[in-house]
């Protein structure tokens, strides 16, 4: 093992700051208000939404626009098995469960629509969250006879500490497949999937596994969130917002780096917290224009920004470094 | 079913059939030619039953009247976003495929945006206006006379369209450009033009759809989806780019809908959502290959 | 002994045959040459072998396998590997992680990613882009794009490559140098099926030529049959030749 790439600056700068952010974190419920944590809860759902949309959209360049589908199903799963008259199973078992019955449902869907190409999957997953929300209304109106599920509640903090660990395991999940060889496949696919399958890339397996995977988190998310939320109906779990909202985030920050997505997510995040209560109309609508503007100006998000500055900055600093040598070399 | 029950199905099936069909018209057209898949299409019919029902109830000009003003409007607005939102995007993208993608993302967007101004001016509420609601015999069953004349307009527009296309020099110039804009421009017709063209005259026939629609059912706010989807749906079975196919696709699922409402109403929007995503599987060439 | 044959293939698209009942075989350790004019077939004939897309009528067989059915990446592990017409390098990612796609999916079982490295770094030193390894392929020049695209094929370890037009664009040198490319793959053991338009390439190193026009094979042979072929001279007589360029 090449012990010198762990003991380099970047690398122990980056590990620093990564520690101190989760110690922020791990600590914060102990001194922050409930609203501040409240808060810091939507930031961490926005950021696992996003992290996962871009683990598999990000690569393979197949836009899914079923985050609310998995969120949702999420949602549900855990409005089954932690329902107000009793909890049937312990709530790490229920957010587990969220996750692999989401991880299910885009295995299934995955291997039915993932021989077909960009658009087309889009707005089959597109149709795919509505077609839910459509079913999920008709089954609770005509079936059981009412609208809306209630959960067993639980607290902001411990939404907090389920929402820290699914979000560090949605990171690191991000961050080693990247790493990995599934994660040279997708980026082979994404870069030309003809060529790709040509060189022994089972290109629909591993669209399929990873569509799967990230689908996990999202659902593992929505099982955290709906006894936080106490009370989910159809409208709340599959809303196409949760369908948007990642894709833009992603959009926006940027998403060559990890970091890219995550920063997006969180400036977001921070943004609808206090607007869309309060404006519902006014925020939905800035939404849209953000989504439009930052499709056409910023294809390339924030963090695409990112290398264009380091140039600038690389190149101020050069000039810098020349003029101090040549007074040095004066000098002598 | 007796034999009422059957001219009502088949009644109301072609009335929604209709607005289906120019719904539809106007989605090929946008694709076809702009190749923007304009998933907003249904929130333009949603603010032309707005405009409508406005007119009407507040200064009492009819719906067709009123179509005098809304069609012209639609077109230049149509017009103007291609020319503004899209032609930019166009422009800067790397790749078709990635201008697709990102016009998909942008018709998201401005499905965002025009529902919730809707909302802000409109509001949440359904509402409807009565027009023209005097009863006509037809079979046996009662229908509306609004609903008779909605029927007829769509049949013309349709018609009318097709021949636009077929036939007139303009309608010449946006089949060149359909089949291939760069030749078509080197040919000496102004794709510029053409192309935002044929996105306002899509956001036209959303706009008669929302008008005629208006004189017939309630209108909400939140309907827009339902219909990009019914008209994804018809383009899907008729085949891009198909004037003709879209226009009797959108009768069909008319009728097909109005079948599925007879037997579990509640479901219809599952069956239309379960029919979409069929379809993609099945034969996306369908939506979006050429046919 | 023939590694690839068909017989009888045929590809329709709507009422067009682009391929119409061509029966062809390359032997191990043999350089065939397809040639014919611009939409003959021959890069459907490849798409069919690689499996592009699927064929109408006919048979294939690789070492005896039917190919019929198969997908594109059980053809790759099979043990047949290509290029492509329009270079498709892995823009975005470096030159090395290009070859490694083929090193880690090429094979039938499953390599560490110690070996797959060392395959990677082997393909790359035998087309010579060693010292090029880390760069961004789009980067790169054509040249050095198809250069990567042999490397990347190397690695899956084929014992048939398909070659797709590699000489288009190229330098009379740069043929020259694709030219012996070509003949140590052959040398390494892997037979060689190439599409080309360069003839001094063709005649050169193809010890047999097929030819097809408007889907047909018409004629097969060594280059001094295909030469001195009536027909064939017929057809290309008003399409620009590159021989002796």
């Amino acid at each position: 093992m090449d012990i010198s790439k762990f003991t380099s600056k970047k690398f122990l700068l980056v590990a620093g700051l990564v520690l101190a952010i989760l110690v922020f974190l791990v600590t914060f419920p102990t001194y922050g208000s409930n609203s501040e944590v409240g808060i810091w809860v939507t930031i961490l759902m926005y950021i696992i939404l996003t992290v996962s949309w871009v683990i598999f959209s990000g690569t393979t360049g197949y836009m899914s626009l079923a985050v609310a589908a998995f969120f949702g199903i999420g949602m549900y799963t855990a409005a089954f098995l932690y329902p107000k008259s009793g909890p049937l199973l312990p709530l790490p078992a229920v957010i587990i469960m969220g996750g692999l019955v989401s991880f299910v449902f885009a295995l299934l869907t995955g291997l039915v629509t993932l021989r077909l190409k960009g658009m087309y999957f889009a707005i089959f997953t597109f149709g795919f969250s509505v077609l839910l929300y459509h079913l999920m209304v008709y089954y609770e109106l005509q079936i059981i006879g009412y609208r809306g599920q209630r959960l067993t509640p639980i607290t902001n903090v411990t939404a907090f500490y389920i929402l820290l660990i699914i979000m560090v395991l949605t990171l690191l999940a991000a961050y080693l497949i990247r790493r990995s060889r599934l994660g040279l496949a997708m980026q082979s696919i994404g870069e030309s999937e003809d060529a790709a399958a040509h060189m022994g890339v089972n290109t629909t397996m591993v669209k399929v596994i990873t569509f799967a995977i990230s689908a996990f988190f999202m659902g593992a998310a929505g099982a955290a969130l709906a006894p936080k939320w106490e009370y989910i109906d159809p409208s709340v779990a599959f809303n196409t917002f949760y369908s948007f909202m990642p894709v833009l985030m992603a959009v926006f920050g940027g998403m060559r780096e990890l970091y890219g997505p995550v920063i997006g997510a969180a400036i977001f995040a921070y943004t609808e917290r206090s607007l869309r209560l309060r404006f519902p109309y006014y925020y939905m609508l800035s939404f849209g224009i953000a989504l439009i503007l930052i499709i056409i100006y910023l294809p390339g998000g924030l963090t695409g920004l990112v290398p264009t500055l380091k140039d600038k900055l690389g190149g101020v600093i050069a000039r810098l470094r020349k003029g101090g040598q040549s007074e040095r070399h004066a000098n002598t | 079913m007796d034999k009422a029950t059957v001219v009502w199905v088949i009644g109301s099936g072609l009335l929604n059939g209709g607005v289906y069909a120019l719904a539809a018209m106007g989605l090929s057209v946008q694709y076809g030619v702009a190749r923007v898949l304009n998933l907003s299409h249904g929130e333009f019919i949603m603010v032309a039953a707005w405009l409508t029902f406005t007119f009407y109830t507040g200064s009492g000009i009819n719906p067709l009247a009123s179509a005098a003003i809304t069609a012209p409007l639609f077109l230049g607005i149509g017009f103007l976003l291609h020319r503004t939102i899209f032609t930019t995007l166009k422009k800067r993208a790397p790749t078709p495929a990635a201008f697709e993608g990102n016009s998909l993302l942008v018709a998201f967007g401005l499905l965002y945006v025009v529902q919730n101004t809707a909302l802000l001016i409109w509001g949440g509420q359904p509402r409807a206006y009565f027009w023209l609601t005097s009863g006509v015999d037809i079979w046996g069953v009662r229908f509306t006379l609004n609903n008779v004349i909605a029927l007829a307009v769509a049949v013309a527009l349709g018609v009318a369209f097709y021949v636009f296309v077929n036939r007139s020099r303009l309608g010449k110039a946006i089949r060149a450009a359909a089949q291939d804009p760069a030749t078509a421009g080197l040919m000496g017709i102004n794709i510029n033009l053409v192309l935002p063209l044929c996105f306002g005259l899509g956001a036209l026939l959303a706009g008669i759809a929302g008008v005629l629609l208006s004189m017939c059912y309630p209108i909400s706010t939140y309907m827009g989806m339902g219909y990009t989807v019914i008209a994804l749906i018809v383009v899907a079975l008729g085949g891009l780019g198909s004037i003709p196919g879209s226009f009797i696709g959108g009768f069909i699922l008319g009728i097909i809908g109005s079948i599925v409402v007879q037997f579990e109403s509640a479901l219809s929007m599952v069956a239309f959502y379960a029919l979409l995503m069929i379809l993609l599987v099945v034969r996306p060439k369908g939506i979006l290959g050429k046919t | 002994m023939p590694i690839l044959e068909g017989q009888d293939v045929t590809k329709h698209f709507g009422g067009l045959a682009a391929v119409s009942h061509v029966d062809f075989h390359v032997d191990q350790g043999e350089i065939v040459g397809l040639i014919g004019p611009n939409g003959a077939g021959k890069t459907t004939l490849f798409n069919l072998i690689s499996a592009a897309f699927p064929i109408s009528s006919g048979e294939m067989r690789f070492k005896g396998h039917k190919l019929n059915g198969l997908k594109p990446h059980q053809i790759c592990k099979l043990g047949v590997s290509r290029t492509f017409q329009e270079t498709k390098v892995f823009a975005n990612i470096s030159v090395l992680q290009n070859v490694l796609v083929g090193a880690f999916f090429g094979t039938p079982t499953r390599v560490s990613a110690a070996d797959a490295a060392r395959e990677a770094s082997q393909a790359l030193e035998f087309v010579g882009l060693t010292a090029m390894s880390a760069l961004p392929t789009k980067d790169l020049t054509m040249v050095n794009q198809k250069r990567t695209e042999v490397a990347r094929a190397l690695a899956t370890k084929p014992e048939l490559l398909l070659l797709d037009e590699l000489m288009a664009g190229l330098t009379p040198a740069e043929v020259s140098e694709a030219m012996e490319l070509v003949t140590r793959i052959r040398d390494k053991g892997i037979s060689v099926f190439m599409v080309e338009h360069v003839m001094k390439a063709i005649i050169g190193i193809c010890g047999r030529i097929i030819v097809l026009h408007h889907g047909e094979k018409i004629a097969e042979g060594t280059p001094q049959e295909i030469t001195a072929n009536k027909t064939v001279i017929e057809i290309y007589l008003g399409e620009e030749t590159h021989a002796g360029s």
